[in-house]
């Protein structure tokens, strides 16, 4: 194909075929300049985000959600056009015909319709539950297929947060082909691998591929059609860089219609526009100010994102969060960084529009990034408390230089790998479940199978690990059970056509488990191994429901290996463990120690524990060390979180940081220097992500207090960023309670 | 050689340059009337430790150290225990480790001569100008600090001077001057840092069955501070 969108582009196999990864390396220009050259928010953007900021407002006061449609199940097209100011915009495109309108999703499961609508007042119209009375969702379909084990892991908390009655999300569409190629020249690539398939025996699977792409094709003509409503025809590719934001957002947008997912990420979209920037402002068609007002504008959209959820799943991920992540930056493997102007101006919209969390904005980062970039980061966390970091280093040898990161750490070839999203199994709760011979030491039901409840009055290692490495297999074989139910059952009732419809027709599968608890059951084995841990038993039920811990033991964040080699272990042996069974569609297995805010929820479902935590006091999140607990500084915590390998933890492994601003330095140059010392020390080691806060306990406590006059404190959590106001009491007490590594 | 050591933090960003190990040791022999560290004084507190196990340790935070952060000795008054720092600082040179000296000045000169051999940087705290402030403030004769500089400009020690400034005790124009005058006598001197007086410490003293001297002193307002010091500047 050869189009007047392409001229001046440099030639490459990506117009042959598609490959948006050939089209960036042969046309991206890096920038090694600093920040100098960004401009302030235009009069025009400054109206639109006070008039966003407005709604924001209402949305707030009303409690959660701004408005609820109940009459109108939410397809790519099924709303009309709607807008935040026709006059004003230069994006265009909502999920409904109103900003911050929530709409009806029942294709994951209609019982979270319903009670998300209660939760807001609201009621679901008789159409759409005639609608759907007849038609099996996904969370049907699931609980038709699970088994009593499954039903009991989940039941006890054991196994939390399945994405068994909502969207699955994880997915990243590679949303760049639609301004690149335009949808008709997609459309014509999948007619082609439906007809190839017409060469294969029709078994399961083939059939399989042909329903799915038929369903793609028609997801990308709906797709076509949604536009068109708004009055853009995107069956051709992007012309100039406008129509490239435009259409990238338009496919984008046809992705959040569709589905609700619980992460429904951008992928890497800023050195891929930056080419379209470039040659505009080349031709003089484009100014700088211009430019920043196309990504201003695009962001604003973002920001608007909103799915209906109900108040149990804000108790998992707290803050009403969408995680469009953009991954900015990291290195080519030619070696040159793919740092742009772009990038820059992506990170610059936390200054015109105000700090947010969304999209949740992920650095890529490598010892070559140009040192400009990296002090300009630096400075924009200090600021903002927007950003977080993944090694680039460790991921670009497994994933390539055209990877991006769904949710908080899961990192994909983008278009090229898709992945089964599957919550995680607390590990705490697992050692109690062992000293407990398979009972649930909060309701005493039997939900592993039987053993003698631990009998001796003290704990004693070896013979405890007998019994978690007894009880692990087990755990790991439920917890694949229930996500090869889930996953066979989303493909099947909410398959994700138009996302899909933006990946290769053949791609490789990823399944994602997971771990909460880590640090708990870390530091409870460690207490077993180097404390004396009296257990006390339960009159009634003779299971052991709390622990005298005598003596001292070593705390995970500390970096000491006594402790931190325990937490290494039982992590690899779960991901083994895993590996043992074989997954839905040839899926491999991947592993994150992530909890994003389900620690607190987590907590609540676990009894006492060895290390001397209470019943239902939160765990830590993700890979964090217990709060309180790191006591030899900041660098000594990095330090032990650095060692848990990626090797076994593909899936990413999360660290959030908080530190003092005076820790970092007395002055304020001093402080953006002292924290890329931080970042470059720790991700020089082979460690994974760190969620970067400089900020004081009091700002949060007063924040707590007064949450009128914080609307806009943005703190990164677990793996993505929240207003700080939009967290339950809960866990808004959580994070004011996690260690802020200050100065002495 | 063992040394006495209050305690370790694995990420020090305000003493010295860049990201730093601060090791804080036991035992100091002042008694400054704005002291933060009262559990720092006594000589028999804290615990002993080997330099080659605290290197070992310290090692493992060399990635983050880059170009310009390194390990910072502080106390308690870390030249009341000489042979340790000295010690520990060459071991720390054997493995391309920064190292600075964080000190008031009074020791014994000829021991402090073998410590500076394997210091980069001295950060003096000058505390008081004049020896009758510095007897009746710090506990200690002034003379002793001054022989101790000459020597870290004799040996061409790079130093960065520090003084904390409370208000009510020594935050006037006329204090500060004679402070600066003082440091900049020195051919070696880098950098004078002013350092705001806080009562967060209020607690230790409070724990330790200790009266804090300046307890009723509030806390040095920072921007008034960064005023005057630029007020002494202009």
């Amino acid at each position: 194909m050869e189009t007047k969108a392409w001229q001046t582009f440099a030639d490459g196999s990506w117009k042959r075929g598609i490959d948006v990864r050939d089209f960036i390396q042969r046309n991206y220009a890096p920038y090694d300049g600093d920040g100098s050259f960004l401009q302030g928010p235009t009069a025009r953007t400054a109206a639109l985000r006070d008039q966003f900021q407005g709604l924001l407002r209402q949305e707030r006061e009303k409690g959660g959600a701004l408005k609820v449609d109940t009459e109108t199940v939410i397809t790519a097209t099924s709303f009309g056009p709607g807008y935040l100011d026709k006059e004003k915009e230069l994006i265009v495109g909502l999920q409904t015909d109103e900003p911050l309108k929530r709409a009806c999703n029942p294709f994951g499961g209609m019982r979270m319709v319903e009670s998300a609508c209660q939760a807001y007042g609201a009621r679901v119209s008789d159409t759409i539950r005639q609608q759907f009375a007849l038609h099996k969702t996904h969370n049907d379909g699931v609980f038709s297929a699970y088994t009593p084990d499954i039903k009991a892991a989940r039941h006890s908390g054991l196994i939390t947060g399945l994405p068994d009655a909502y969207g699955r999300g994880r997915i990243i569409g590679d949303y760049r082909r639609v301004p690149l190629y335009g949808v008709d020249f997609l459309i014509e690539q999948k007619r082609k691998d439906k007809v190839a398939l017409g060469d294969c025996v029709m078994s399961s699977p083939s059939v399989r591929a042909a329903e799915e792409l038929h369903d793609q094709i028609r997801a990308l003509e709906e797709m076509r059609h949604m536009a068109g409503q708004y009055g853009y025809d995107i069956s051709r590719p992007a012309e100039n860089a406008r129509e490239a934001v435009q259409w990238l957002y338009f496919a984008y947008l046809a992705a959040i219609k569709e589905q609700n997912g619980a992460a429904m990420s951008l992928g890497r979209v800023s050195t891929f526009l930056d080419i379209y920037f470039q040659r505009d402002l080349k031709a003089g068609l484009l100014t700088e100010s211009q430019a920043q007002e196309l990504i201003d504008d695009f962001v604003l959209k973002l920001r608007m994102a909103r799915h209906l959820r109900t108040p149990d799943y804000n108790e998992l991920f707290g803050g009403d969060p969408m995680w469009i992540t953009e991954a900015v930056g990291g290195v080519g493997r030619d070696g040159r960084h793919m740092v742009t102007r772009t990038c820059y101006r992506m990170l610059h919209t936390l200054y015109n529009l105000d700090p947010a969390p969304e999209p949740n904005l992920t650095i890529l980062w490598s010892e070559k990034l140009p040192e400009n970039w990296k002090r300009f980061l630096a400075q924009v966390t200090c600021d903002t408390n927007a950003l977080q970091y993944e090694n680039d280093d460790i991921m670009r040898p497994i994933y390539g230089d055209d990877y991006a990161i769904a949710c908080c750490v899961s990192a994909m070839r983008i278009g090229k790998d898709m992945q089964f999203f599957g919550a995680r199994a607390n590990l705490a709760k697992l050692v109690l479940l062992a000293i407990n011979g398979g009972r649930d030491e909060i309701s005493g039901q039997q939900v592993g199978p039987a053993m003698p409840v631990w009998e001796e009055e003290y704990l004693e290692y070896d013979r405890l690990m007998e019994r978690v490495d007894f009880y692990r297999p087990w755990l790991a074989k439920t917890y694949v059970n229930a996500m090869n139910i889930i996953h066979y059952m989303h493909d099947k009732y909410s398959y994700e056509k138009s996302q899909m419809a933006l990946h290769d027709s053949t791609v490789r599968r990823l399944m994602a488990f997971g771990i909460a608890g880590m640090s708990c059951m870390a530091d409870s084995l460690s207490a077993v191994k180097y404390a004396k841990v009296k257990c006390l038993r339960d009159p009634g039920s003779g299971l052991v429901t709390s622990y005298d811990t005598q003596g001292e033991y070593p705390a995970f964040g500390n970096n000491d290996d006594r402790v931190d080699s325990i937490a290494c272990e039982q992590a690899e042996k779960f991901y083994h463990a895993l590996c043992q069974y074989s997954l839905y569609r040839g899926a491999k297995h991947t592993l994150s120690i992530l909890t994003i805010t389900s620690n607190v929820m987590y907590g609540k479902k676990t009894g006492d524990t060895p290390d001397g935590r209470k019943r239902g006091e939160p765990l830590a999140a993700g890979a964090n060390p217990m709060s309180g607990r790191d006591v030899k500084g900041a660098l000594a915590s990095l330090n032990s979180v650095a060692k848990l390998s990626y090797d076994y933890c593909r899936d990413g492994i999360s660290n959030t940081f908080s530190i003092t601003p005076q820790a970092l330095g007395r002055a304020r140059e001093d402080r953006a220097g002292n924290l890329l010392a931080v970042l470059s020390g720790y991700f020089a080691q082979g460690a994974h992500h760190l969620n970067v806060n400089v900020l004081n306990r009091e700002t949060l406590q007063d924040a707590y207090e007064h949450p009128e006059k914080y609307p806009n404190l943005t703190i990164r959590v677990s793996g993505y960023a929240v207003n700080f106001y939009k967290l339950s009491r809960e866990q808004q007490r959580e994070v004011i309670a996690r260690t802020f590594h200050g100065g002495l | 050689m063992k040394g006495r050591v209050h305690g370790v933090q694995s990420l020090g960003a305000v003493d010295g340059p860049g990201l730093r190990y601060v090791v804080f040791m036991q035992g100091c022999p002042l008694r400054c009337a704005y002291c933060h560290n009262p559990d720092t004084w006594d000589f028999s507190g804290g615990y002993e430790v080997e330099p080659e196990a605290l290197v070992e340790e310290i090692l493992q935070y060399k990635p983050y150290f880059g170009q310009k952060g390194g390990v910072t000795l502080s106390g308690g008054e870390p030249l009341c225990q000489p042979a340790f720092a000295e010690g520990l600082f060459a071991l720390l040179h054997e493995g391309g480790v920064h190292t600075a000296l964080d000190t008031s000045g009074i020791g014994d000169l000829e021991a402090a001569a073998r410590v500076l051999a394997h210091t980069d940087l001295v950060l003096a705290d000058l505390k008081f100008p004049s020896p009758r402030a510095y007897r009746d403030l710090a506990g200690g004769p002034m003379d002793a600090v001054c022989r101790f500089l000459d020597l870290t400009e004799k040996l061409g020690v790079p130093l960065w001077a520090r003084h904390v400034v409370a208000p009510g005790l020594n935050d006037s124009l006329e204090d500060m001057r004679s402070i600066r005058d003082w440091a900049r006598r020195y051919q070696n001197l880098e950098k004078l840092e002013w350092l705001p007086f806080h009562n967060l410490c209020l607690e230790k003293y409070q724990g330790l069955g200790l009266c804090f001297p300046m307890a009723g002193t509030p806390p040095m307002d920072e921007g008034e501070l960064r005023q005057l010091a630029a007020q002494l500047e202009a």
